[in-house]
């Protein structure tokens, strides 16, 4: 058994990110040609020096052809993936990988999704046929289990948690008001989130990250052939992925303040990356604030705060943006917008551009290692995933 | 000779007070939740007997269901099917429905009997959601709620039958169309003429079958499509005020088919040994029966009776909301999709935790719900046995209210519940206030029509607070 890892074998070149929002005006295949081609640009290659594509997607298409149709690629290999919210992370994931093994030169991994042409309030999952038992909880119903629980057990008063809370939306709406690719670019007082009407649980209009339409796209090769490409490439410390057993829903043991998915996969990104001490050693983190109570309690679980002490480190401003350890710099699930297939490269985007100093007036001074960390599902059963990549070697 | 082994009821747990409806009227009638329809209301009162009935009683196992209503879930399709598998009776069970007038629930109950005296031991449900048109005497004075009892031979007997009567007659009274919504009803005072005299034939004749005169008689449970039909009764068999059963009507409202055998639950709840009752059912027609209690009634009363249902309730129902949930009022829909339909094939192949509520259990100890093939625990593969949870009383573990979820009363209370046996389920919490929820909340399972999608009802279980 091993989870080694392919640190330093492989680096991101070139990478292009649409705006994120309500589309109205384009399909998810517009979306495509635009963040591949910025993607492209950004490499400095021709379309036709990409041998392989990874697509990630949640329901926006079906197989490999939503791309190659699109781009008009000639008959290269497209693989198209979904492991839910993570979907985009995967998609770098697996084409990192190919990359590494040495089956092709040049890669591109790309996510899209369109949630905006349904008509719908919030997101809407489709799932296979059923025999009709299955929970109808909401996205927001299931996270917000997190709250009470986080109360109960570490004695936080509801109304303390909710200050906590509306904190982190507040941080990353400030973040994303510097961000000229976010779906929302508007800082709202901190007033306005705690009073937004209840969603589910603790949870107001303003705890839930925001649906949106959109693509991100990550050219790779492998590190010895980065500089033919760029001066500034990005390496690849770590790729970790776990997938829960949904011990949460089944076993009693589980309390709704962790996910155990998200300790796995950052202690084996950890391990991969050499990282003994993330509070102080990762420089900054794009985590899957899908909700921010889900911030909350990925800070204590991948270890940039200690167990019951991640609110004390939101109410003192460790994450902020001009913080000890800035998270979600670019604004977040919550301000950037959560377009799933998408989300995931485009975290991978913000450390593109932090690492290489191009994150214009939301630059954070002088970051070695970044980490994303990308969720789908729900608290107690999901999918994990988190990356280290850094700015040097070694 | 036969008789009743058993029996339990079930009242839903809203109340639409007649002072919400307008119009005039004191008191309430119970009212059917949104997710909850004639059979998952059978099912409810059958798990009060058959809870019962396997403790308690010498007699065979179950082998027939008679299932009794005016609003049955499916025109076509057995709707005791759906009944037999939630009670867990085994598939060899012979089943039936009657339906077409409110009196069949009294038949129902003596078809049982009847099959008790050729050996058989029978379930016989009776349930019914009545719907009338707003502002109407039957929108008014109906309720909804079921009652259930096991029927067999007498010597097991709480009740048994000593004699019994019916009549049919061919008359326009009350009648409503398939599709049809609401049952129309003619000039009473011709239904007055033409039942009126048959009931008190079909009551001589029973009382006279049974050898009993009416001065013996300890209660006389009077249920017709119009009460008046049926008033002149007591009169005429000499009858003082307190033989008469207090036919619920200020607290519950009549019941369709289900009336009579809830009246006679009540009776039976407060019955000794000895007592004679006279129950009688008038709809196209007249049946009259003459029970008389055993000394077993002691042993067989159900956990709740019927005035503990009546008792426990929410009367804050809005009339908006019951007409909602009554399908007679349009909303606007929430934009969230339509409910998917449950697929054939997989309800099929999960039957016996759709409907029946096994879980399964690991030889760790580790309980399952649905149950599973791999322990979460242990990671054994097929070391489990099944284990039915239906029963089980529970806990909230966690909650949340979710206003973003399609219902029909938001917001859906969805918690995490583990039961007092080991077992996590992640299930709806109904019938229950979302301002009161709290962690720690007792809760029980009840069975439940989540939704209607696509033409299929979707049945399944979800957890209340202890009623």
């Amino acid at each position: 058994m091993a989870s080694n890892g392919i640190k330093d074998q492989v680096a991101i070149v070139g990478m292009g990110c649409t705006t994120f929002g309500e589309h109205w005006d384009r399909d998810a295949s517009d979306m495509l040609i635009e963040s591949a081609t910025e993607a492209y640009q950004s490499a400095g290659v021709d379309p036709d020096d990409v041998d392989a594509y990874w697509l990630g997607t949640f329901a926006s298409g079906v197989s490999g052809l939503v791309f190659s149709e699109a781009l008009k690629t000639p008959y290269k290999p497209v693989t198209r993936l979904e492991n839910m919210c993570a979907t985009g992370s995967e998609a770098i994931r697996n084409a990192a990988y190919a990359v590494a093994s040495g089956a092709y030169d040049l890669v591109m991994a790309v996510g899209v999704e369109k949630l905006k042409d349904g008509g719908y309030s919030g997101l809407v999952v489709p799932g296979p046929d059923g025999d009709g038992t299955e929970s109808s909880m909401t996205a927001p119903a299931m996270f917000s289990l997190l709250a009470p629980a986080y109360c109960e057990k570490y004695g936080v008063e509801e109304a303390e948690l909710k200050d906590v809370l509306s904190r982190i939306a507040w941080k990353n709406h400030v973040a994303g008001a510097k961000n000229p690719k976010a779906q929302f670019r508007k800082e709202v007082p901190i007033e306005t989130i705690c009073k937004s009407p209840r969603i589910a649980g603790m949870f107001g209009v303003f705890d839930c990250s925001g649906v949106a339409d959109g693509s991100a796209a990550a050219i790779l090769c492998r590190a010895e052939d980065a500089h033919k490409y760029t001066d500034n490439p990005i390496y690849l410390k770590a790729f970790s992925i776990a997938a829960g057993p949904n011990e949460g829903f089944i076993s009693e043991d589980y309390d709704f303040t962790t996910f155990q998915e998200v300790v796995v996969s950052a202690q084996d990104a950890y391990k991969q990356a050499g990282i003994t001490n993330p509070r102080e050693q990762i420089s900054m983190a794009e985590v899957h604030d899908c909700f921010t109570a889900t911030e909350l309690v990925l800070m204590e679980d991948m270890g940039f705060s200690e167990r019951g002490q991640g609110w004390r480190d939101v109410m003192e401003g460790r994450f902020d943006g001009d913080g000890a350890q800035p998270v979600n710099p670019d604004g977040g699930l919550k301000s950037f917008g959560h377009p799933i297939g998408a989300s995931g490269l485009r975290m991978m985007y913000e450390m593109w551009l932090q690492l290489r100093g191009e994150a214009g007036e939301r630059q954070i001074d002088n970051p070695k290692l970044g980490l994303t960390h990308n969720l789908g599902g729900q608290p107690g059963r999901c999918v994990s995933f988190v990356s280290i990549v850094g700015n040097e070697l070694g | 000779m036969s008789g009743i082994l058993g029996y339990g009821a079930y009242v839903p747990y809203y109340r639409l007070s007649r002072q919400a409806i307008g119009g005039g009227g004191k008191g309430e009638r119970a009212v059917a939740s949104y997710d909850e329809d004639s059979v998952s209301m059978a099912v409810e009162a059958g798990r009060e007997v058959t809870r019962m009935f396997d403790t308690n009683s010498g007699a065979g196992p179950i082998d027939t269901l008679v299932f009794a209503t005016t609003s049955p879930p499916y025109a076509e399709k057995l709707n005791a099917a759906a009944i037999t598998v939630a009670l867990d009776l085994p598939t060899s069970v012979r089943s039936m429905e009657l339906g077409g007038n409110t009196r069949m629930g009294l038949g129902a109950l003596l078809l049982g009997t009847d099959l008790g005296a050729a050996g058989k031991t029978a379930l016989v449900c009776l349930s019914d959601v009545v719907v009338g048109g707003p502002g109407g005497a039957r929108e008014r004075e109906s309720g909804d709620g079921a009652v259930a009892f096991i029927t067999g031979p007498d010597d097991q007997a709480i009740a048994r039958v000593l004699g019994q009567a019916s009549s049919t007659t061919e008359v326009l009274d009350v009648w409503r169309l398939p599709g049809d919504q609401f049952a129309r009803q003619w000039e009473e005072r011709f239904g007055i003429e033409v039942l009126g005299p048959i009931s008190l034939d079909t009551a001589q004749r029973a009382l006279s079958a049974a050898n009993v005169a009416p001065d013996q008689l300890t209660s006389v449970i009077l249920d017709a499509t119009n009460k008046r039909d049926v008033a002149g009764i007591p009169r005429a068999l000499g009858l003082k005020s307190e033989q008469v059963a207090n036919m619920l009507a200020d607290n519950l409202g009549r019941c369709g088919a289900a009336h009579a055998g809830m009246v006679l639950a009540n009776t039976l709840d407060t019955a000794q040994a000895g007592d004679k009752i006279l129950v009688l059912s008038t709809a196209d027609g007249c049946d009259a029966v003459v029970l008389e209690v055993t000394d077993k009634i002691n042993q067989a009363k159900p956990k709740r009776s019927v005035q503990h249902w009546l008792a426990s309730a929410n009367n804050e129902l809005a009339y908006n909301t019951y007409l909602k949930w009554r399908g007679v009022l349009p909303f606007e829909p929430p934009r969230r999709p339509d409910p998917d339909r449950p697929a054939a094939p997989i309800m099929r192949r999960h039957e016996r935790w759709k409907y029946s509520f096994y879980g399964s259990r690991c030889e760790c100890g580790q309980g399952h719900l649905p149950p599973q093939r791999a322990c979460v625990k242990c990671r054994s593969i097929d070391k489990m046995k099944e284990e039915r949870f239906a029963d089980e009383p529970c806990k909230v573990t966690t909650f949340t209210l979710d206003h973003l979820a399609y219902s029909l009363q938001p917001p859906v209370i969805s918690t995490v519940a583990d039961f007092d046996v080991g077992g996590r389920l992640a299930c709806e919490l109904t019938d229950a206030d979302p301002a009161a929820v709290k962690i720690g909340n007792r809760l029980e399972m009840t069975f439940r029509r989540f939704y209607t999608g696509q033409g299929v009802h979707n049945y399944f279980w979800k957890a209340r607070p202890q009623r």
